[in-house]
């Protein structure tokens, strides 16, 4: 299905977030999820599923002032 | 001085942000000799995995870390974004940003107190990024604050304390809340003058990141934090507006 990850229009077969994940390769990097605007822990990842055209926002530890 | 529960030994607290390389970063932050860094969150791609290399960074140096919500100019985004933080880096600490003006950066107050009061029900401890306003002041402290951050100028201009008065009234209407001076800082002399009026620390990141040798402003910094302290505590001399000779007057010879 279609999904916007980061801004990006990505072709991803999964059915739920933590699989969305996997499929984009983010193995075991430490990131933060959003689904739609909304905060998704990572405990949370594997029960919540994910419809086309949702929007992930997946970030890291970044520099900042 | 107390940050919800922890006293650190320094009154410097810097951003870890624009620095010419992650090396020259880790040498500024140990030359400061802060304890409290600043990070923030942004998009990972998972091919290149950023994030990964600048959090083992941060790690070794053995500092805290203070996540801020730099850029977003709504509730809703700074709230999601602390959520984030907290789980990332295992912190309930928010440097709360709610930008309300893109050329002044400057906080759009109202948000700030709202996001605030979410923030601090839900249990984490919120350093909010504000001005030097009273009212304001009052409203971030009811929401659940326990430490302020007004700006002494505009993020990254380096102008120093713009509004001194401001400042001086927020030190004397809040004598027991922790107060941080949070962007604005160009150089230890403003670094000192936060320290001197009586101000807690000091967060800054621009001044030292955008120096020739950062690692050598770091050190200027901390100086600068050291010696605005030193002589708050020493208790500065009343300004005068004419001049008092400081030779004894008594026992001049008369030589006209």
């Amino acid at each position: 299905m279609t999904l916007i990850v980061n801004g990006e229009r990505r072709e991803i077969a999964a059915v739920n977030l933590a699989e969305a994940l996997r499929a984009l390769d983010y193995g075991d990097a430490i990131v933060a999820t959003a689904l739609n605007g909304d905060f998704v822990p990572a405990r949370k990842r594997e029960a919540t599923s994910i419809q086309p055209g949702d929007r992930i926002e997946i970030v890291s530890p970044r520099q900042g002032g | 001085m107390d940050f919800y529960g922890f006293s650190p030994r320094s009154r410097l607290l810097l951003g870890t942000s624009q620095y010419p390389s992650p090396a020259v970063l880790a040498s500024a932050v140990r030359a400061s000799d802060c304890e409290i860094v600043t990070v923030s969150l942004r998009r990972e791609a998972a091919r290149l995995r950023e994030g990964q290399d600048f959090w083992r960074l941060i790690r070794e140096l053995g500092v805290r870390v203070l996540p801020n919500t730099a850029g977003c100019h709504s509730v809703k985004e700074a709230v999601t974004t602390a959520e984030m933080a907290r789980e990332i880096f295992a912190t309930p600490w928010i440097k709360l940003e709610v930008i309300g003006e893109a050329d002044t950066l400057q906080p759009d107050v109202f948000g700030l107190v709202e996001a605030a009061r979410i923030l601090s029900a839900d249990g984490f401890e919120v350093f909010p990024y504000t001005t030097e306003d009273l009212v304001v002041a009052e409203r971030l402290l009811e929401a659940g604050c326990k430490v302020l951050m007004p700006w002494g100028a505009p993020i990254g201009s380096g102008k120093g304390l713009n509004n001194l008065f401001g400042l001086r009234a927020m030190r004397a209407h809040f004598p027991e809340v922790p107060l941080i001076v949070d962007a604005g800082i160009g150089l230890p002399s403003h670094a000192a003058a936060a320290m001197e009026l009586g101000y807690d620390a000091v967060l800054l990141n621009t001044a030292v990141a955008k120096a020739g040798d950062p690692a050598a402003m770091a050190r200027a910094m901390r100086q600068g934090v050291e010696a605005g302290r030193a002589a708050f505590l020493a208790g500065p001399m009343p300004a005068r507006d004419m001049a008092a000779p400081s030779t004894p007057v008594l026992g001049k010879a008369h030589l006209s």
